[in-house]
């Protein structure tokens, strides 16, 4: 399995990457893992208000159906929107052609807060 | 191997549109008897594609063929956790084939209809009687509608209040509607971490005034009883917050305890799942719903009331919810319920209960080794394994795939979410030792088979009409209707 150092991660398997003022959101490795294949996807729209801990989309895979929950507290620039028509891209490319949206974060320093690679592994070996 | 799972006469079956033979017909049109008319041009067409054309005993065998690949409770051993696949007696249905129910319009006023407005009356006291609570409606069509009920009057009782509180606390061991009822009426759903069982800590660290109602499930859908359920009511209830019981697993309790007496303020019931009326793919269902006192005066009308000279449907109700279906009940339903009361009477319902608990307690003992037990406590009518002790790649959707092989349905998989790989049986108190023991011996070989030769379960089914499906592929890529090849 797969933790890319440059990202942060949380306790519910998303992960953030930033890119200058915006950040880049999408699910773990081990989230997709856990999953299953991934059927479904539903994604907020550009423009969308979202809040720290609140679902921003769904993922369905064969086994169940999640919500994905925002790291960060921000606006929505941009969404994945080759992700609905190619749902397998969160299995096969979790941390490339699976992101699923782009933020504009409110505050930015909350970024701290989330895990790095190194505790994220211990975090889920835990789980 | 069970008997029941060896291949025998399988019928094969194509599609209706694939049996279609060109200029075939089941029917006659009779005589025109009423003057002739020319149609517009524009409404008429010469051939609707692919339009199946066959004769009468082309249909007849078609959907009978297909009857024969139904499975059901009639035919055997159907062990759903969480849905309590339990055997509908067959009283049930003669009784609510009686042509003074079955042939009733439900337009009937009252005082033509008496003997049903009575049974529904004894059916809603009998109700009340089991669970405690002083008034109750038999109107929702089924459980999530009865739950449905249940916000709303907490909702109103609120607004009456003048409260304004906007959450709903929802433990992550509740039935998987109780979150989408509170949205579907408008409130937040605030989830709440549970360790098997709810803590008293937990809520209180959660309830506030912006807090409308706990919704919980006791016992929850791991099959444990919430042993702080009176301290958690008492809490919520000193915040000004109302408890609502998704009441689908009252079949754990019966004779037992009365849910009204714990504290809660609403809670539901599953006629089809307590009450052994039929699941019915979909519908008809009923699922009462039982009220404290203070909500009495919201309950959706019509309420049946017992008057002097006879029963009356009452709906001159002004603090009510409203009406939730056209007429007063699921008619055909309740009759098949209040049947079963009957027939099993105080103390019948009591043992069914226990035969319950005692048959899943029974399963639980056989196959702790076999397969991982995640919760350790004492569970009621259900239990829940997971795949986590299961070597050489072997996970719960092969255990289940294998178990069609021995002849078995298999129990609810990858439910509920708070166990990985769960899978989750309630046999249910119709089941008899000599059923039990020969699927537990099918579930046991399988964890063996697991450990010695695991192709057997990846490669599994082998026994059954269809191979294993390929579900990614059919839910990525759905073909939703037939099109001519």
């Amino acid at each position: 399995m797969d933790f890319p150092e440059e990202l942060k991660y949380t306790e519910d398997h998303e992960w953030v990457l930033p890119e200058g003022d915006l950040v880049s959101i999408g699910i773990s490795d081990f989230a997709q893992d856990q999953l299953g294949d991934v059927v479904f996807v539903e994604l907020p729209e550009v423009g969308d208000k979202i809040e720290v801990g609140k679902p921003f989309g769904v993922v369905e895979s064969v086994k169940a159906v999640s919500d994905i929950y925002s790291p960060l507290a921000g606006e929505i620039v941009e969404v994945n929107s080759d992700l609905p028509d190619s749902p397998e891209s969160i299995n096969t490319s979790p941390y490339r052609n699976g992101w699923m949206i782009r933020i504009k974060p409110d505050d930015m320093t909350k970024l701290d807060g989330l895990m790095d690679a190194s505790a994220y592994q211990a975090f889920i070996e835990q789980e | 191997m069970s008997a029941i799972g060896s291949k025998g006469l399988i019928l094969n079956e194509k599609l209706i549109f694939e049996r279609s033979t060109a200029g075939r017909c089941g029917y006659d049109l009779p005589q025109l008897d009423v003057p002739s008319v020319e149609p517009d041009e524009k409404l008429l067409r010469d051939e609707i594609e692919g339009f199946p054309e066959l004769s009468e005993v082309d249909v007849v065998r078609h959907y009978t063929r297909l009857s024969t690949w139904n499975y059901g409770v009639d035919s055997g051993f159907y062990p759903l956790g969480s849905c309590t696949m339990k055997y509908n007696p067959k009283i049930n249905e003669v009784v609510a084939r009686l042509p003074g129910f079955a042939h009733l319009h439900p337009a009937t006023p009252d005082h033509l209809s008496q003997g049903a407005l009575q049974l529904m009356y004894d059916l809603q006291q009998a109700l009340c009687e089991i669970s405690g609570f002083p008034a109750l409606t038999l109107q929702p069509s089924a459980g999530a509608q009865g739950e449905f009920a249940g916000m709303l009057m907490i909702h109103a009782w609120h607004q009456a209040q003048g409260n304004k509180r906007h959450k709903v606390l929802i433990p992550d061991t509740a039935h998987g509607t109780n979150p989408a009822t509170a949205a579907l009426c408008g409130y937040d759903v605030v989830p709440i971490a549970s360790d098997g069982v709810l803590s008293v800590e937990a809520v209180a660290a959660a309830m506030d005034d912006s807090v409308a109602a706990l919704m919980i499930t006791n016992p929850n859908t791991l099959g444990l009883f919430e042993p702080n359920i009176r301290e958690i009511c008492e809490l919520v209830h000193s915040r000004g917050g109302l408890v609502y019981c998704d009441g689908a697993n009252l079949h754990a309790l019966l004779g037992i305890c009365r849910p009204g007496d714990l504290g809660i303020d609403v809670m539901h019931f599953n006629l089809h799942k307590t009450f052994a009326t039929p699941h019915g793919g979909g519908g008809p269902g009923a699922g009462p719903v039982g009220v404290c006192a203070a909500l009495e005066p919201f309950l959706p009308v019509p309420v049946i009331m017992k008057e002097e000279d006879g029963y009356r449907l009452v709906t001159d109700r002004p603090l009510s919810i409203g009406q939730l279906r056209t007429y007063a009940s699921q008619f055909g339903i309740l009759v098949r319920a209040y049947a079963y009361l009957l027939s099993m009477g105080p103390q019948g319902l009591k043992r069914a209960t226990e035969l319950a608990v005692l048959n899943a307690n029974y399963i639980r003992a056989r196959l702790e080794g076999s397969y991982h037990l995640p919760y350790k406590q004492r569970s009621l009518h259900e239990v829940i394994f997971s795949d986590a002790d299961l070597p050489n790649d072997c996970h719960t959707l092969d255990v289940a795939k294998r178990l069609l092989d021995y002849g078995f349905h298999p129990p609810t998989i990858y439910f509920p979410l708070v166990v990985q790989g769960a899978l989750m049986i309630e046999p249910t108190e119709t089941e008899s030792k000599q059923e039990l023991d020969e699927f537990c011996d099918a579930l046991i070989a399988i964890a063996e088979e697991a450990k010695s030769s695991p192709h057997l379960l990846h490669e599994a089914p082998v026994n059954a009409r269809t191979r294993r499906l390929d579900e990614t592929l059919a839910a990525r890529k759905p073909r939703l209707r037939w099109e001519k090849g």
